[in-house]
């Protein structure tokens, strides 16, 4: 992967109602006299509805990033709004949370990936606690707290410790108990990352139901490029304290060199000798269904080699990349790739030729190894 | 001394030794409680952090801490007097074991409660709960089986105290053993009183042992 190119900040979509927005968010923490940037001015738009995945490996600044958002990290410059509220007004100076943050906070969920279930409260007791402090009274207390459960499919669960429950059981409590205030936003810190597959499949599927039964709009951070392509319409890749591609899934599958739509398709292979035009093609939404390739292959007669390929459903959607092989180089296939284009498919030169304008590049590490030879 | 001697001294000893200690305990908990809880809010990183705070707090405990409990004691004769109207008995004494145990339980207090997961505190910030709510819900449940355990050495330490408070003027079973046992040469009621102190002390902690067992328990049964 090309690493001196500095990728460009996108903000590919712009419809919707934003409903987390963080503007210019930069957190620097001291440790031992020595500054660490943990986010470096990041910009985040996350839309009403939507579940957006932000995804980086650990010490890239998103658990940082998701405590910013509810103010449990306090940034150090910068914006948090939810909901149209702007959160670092509300914070004051205080390290102690002001009676309107807190208010504001308890209209936002949040579940951890250690659960944090008071092991000393019953399964109904730990959903009743968020309730008990937005002062609600007994009994409405209890039936809010078994409808919570019965949502979550644990009803028969309310008088079991979380002791007695399994990893996926415990984090449907701590969902049950983070939807207690009737939130419109839920965060999600690295849910399931302490969960197996299985369970990680099903609490991922709770999230997607919850999200499209009560709207709910849901930002999660996870290390897992799985989580974003199970559960996600957008997403965010961090790297060192910094969003460095951002938006629908499908857009930044439609962006030539997107990391984050190689890291979701990752498709190898490298042509099988000179004089070969290797091109990855870029499937969704209803181009995926079309027999491309074969009307390619018959319209040019042209022998095309599949090198790699991966297919999958993102938010209901079908989609996936190839890698394909056209015998000759670049300048002698200038009409299949436009007929690739045509049919609406996303098609970017791998290998083949020097790049021109409007081609861009997707890895010029493998051009370089082109023009060597 | 005949049984139907002592009888009467050790009675009215262990009566007057479990008024004083049970008092005390009771004292030192609603002092040193709030003091523990204290130490950790406002230390570096806590909910309350503020630097002057903890260290005065930690500064007076630790004096508090560091003095022999009988110069403390001693020390403590006209304060004692003030708030008592008398040094003297077993109600007197309860001011310098109280005093002298806070300091001891508020660092018990201040570890049991330090080692409750963060992340519990955390959760109960992000439903918007209190700093107030935080202690009350978080912090003091989930430290409880630790607090009990700390009054349970806390108690036998009073115990501890309570004979000692015996040479100045205190009532109780250290008292009948330093005038009876020491002093009269009375081997046969000294050993008596040993193995009373021995007892309470026994059971206080046989007491405390199942009562951690049954809290820490909770939650993890399969019911």
């Amino acid at each position: 992967m090309p690493r001196a190119r500095r990728t460009p900040r996108r903000a590919l979509d712009s419809d919707g109602n934003p409903v987390i927005t963080t503007s210019g968010l930069t957190k620097v923490y001291q440790s031992r006299g020595r500054e660490v940037t943990a986010l470096d001015g990041v910009d985040l738009h996350v839309r009403e509805g939507e579940v957006y995945g932000v995804i980086g490996q650990s010490g890239a600044g998103k658990s940082s990033l998701i405590r910013c958002v509810n103010l449990l990290e306090r940034p150090t410059s910068g914006t948090v709004t939810v909901d149209g509220q702007d959160l670092t007004a509300l914070a004051g100076r205080g390290r102690r949370a002001g009676k309107e943050l807190r208010r504001a906070r308890s209209r936002i969920g949040m579940v951890f990936q250690h659960f944090n279930l008071l092991d000393s409260r019953t399964v109904r007791d730990n959903v009743e606690l968020p309730l008990e402090i937005l002062g609600i009274s007994g009994q409405a207390r209890t039936r809010k707290a078994l409808e919570l459960l019965d949502l979550v499919g644990l009803a028969d669960k309310a008088k079991s410790y979380p002791g007695q429950l399994s990893g996926g059981q415990k984090q449907r409590v701590g969902i049950a108990r983070a939807l207690a205030g009737d939130p419109k936003v839920l965060l999600s810190d690295e849910a399931t990352s302490a969960l197996d597959p299985e369970t990680t499949r099903s609490i991922l599927q709770l999230l997607r139901d919850l999200n499209q039964e009560l709207g709910l709009t849901v930002l999660l951070i996870t290390h897992e490029m799985d989580v974003v392509k199970t559960v996600c319409d957008s997403a965010a890749l961090m790297k060192k304290g910094r969003v460095v591609e951002s938006g629908t899934v499908g857009a930044l599958l439609a962006t030539p060199g997107s990391e984050l739509a190689h890291e979701l398709f990752p498709v190898g292979g490298t042509a099988s000798g000179p004089g070969a035009t290797v091109v990855d093609v870029t499937f969704h939404g209803e181009t995926a269904a079309r027999p491309v390739i074969s009307q390619l292959s018959r319209t040019y007669n042209i022998d095309i080699s599949i090198l790699g390929a991966a297919m999958d459903t993102v938010g209901g959607k079908q989609i996936g990349r190839m890698r394909i092989e056209l015998p000759g180089r670049f300048e002698e296939n200038v009409v299949p790739i436009g007929f690739l284009r045509e049919q609406g498919l996303q098609a970017e030169i791998v290998d083949g030729g020097p790049a021109t304008a409007e081609i861009p590049a997707q890895t010029p590490a493998a051009i370089t190894e082109e023009v060597a030879k | 001394m005949t049984w139907s001697e002592m009888q009467p001294l050790l009675s009215q000893g262990t009566v007057d030794t479990l008024y004083m200690v049970l008092w005390s305990t009771l004292v030192t908990v609603v002092g040193g409680l709030p003091l523990g809880i204290l130490l950790v809010l406002t230390d570096k990183g806590g909910l309350l952090q503020n630097t002057v705070v903890n260290k005065v707090v930690g500064v007076v405990v630790n004096i508090g801490r560091s003095l022999p409990f009988i110069i403390l004691l001693i020390a403590l004769i006209p304060f004692t007097t003030w708030v008592v109207g008398t040094f003297i008995g077993p109600s007197a004494m309860i001011v310098p074991l109280a005093i002298g145990a806070i300091p001891f339980f508020a660092r018990l207090v201040e570890t049991a409660v330090r080692e409750v997961d963060h992340g519990l505190v955390e959760a109960v910030q992000s439903m918007g709960g209190s700093v107030p709510t935080i202690v009350r819900k978080v912090l003091l449940p989930q430290a409880l089986p630790s607090l009990v355990s700390g009054v349970t050495t806390t108690v036998i330490v009073l115990i501890g105290y309570s004979a000692m408070a015996g040479a100045v003027g205190g009532e109780g079973l250290g008292s009948k053993a330093v005038t009876y046992g020491f002093q009269r040469f009375d081997n046969q009621f000294m050993l008596i009183t040993v193995v009373l102190l021995v007892v309470i002390v026994t059971v206080v902690q046989l007491i405390g042992d199942v009562a951690v067992r049954l809290l820490a328990r909770r939650g993890r049964t399969t019911s």
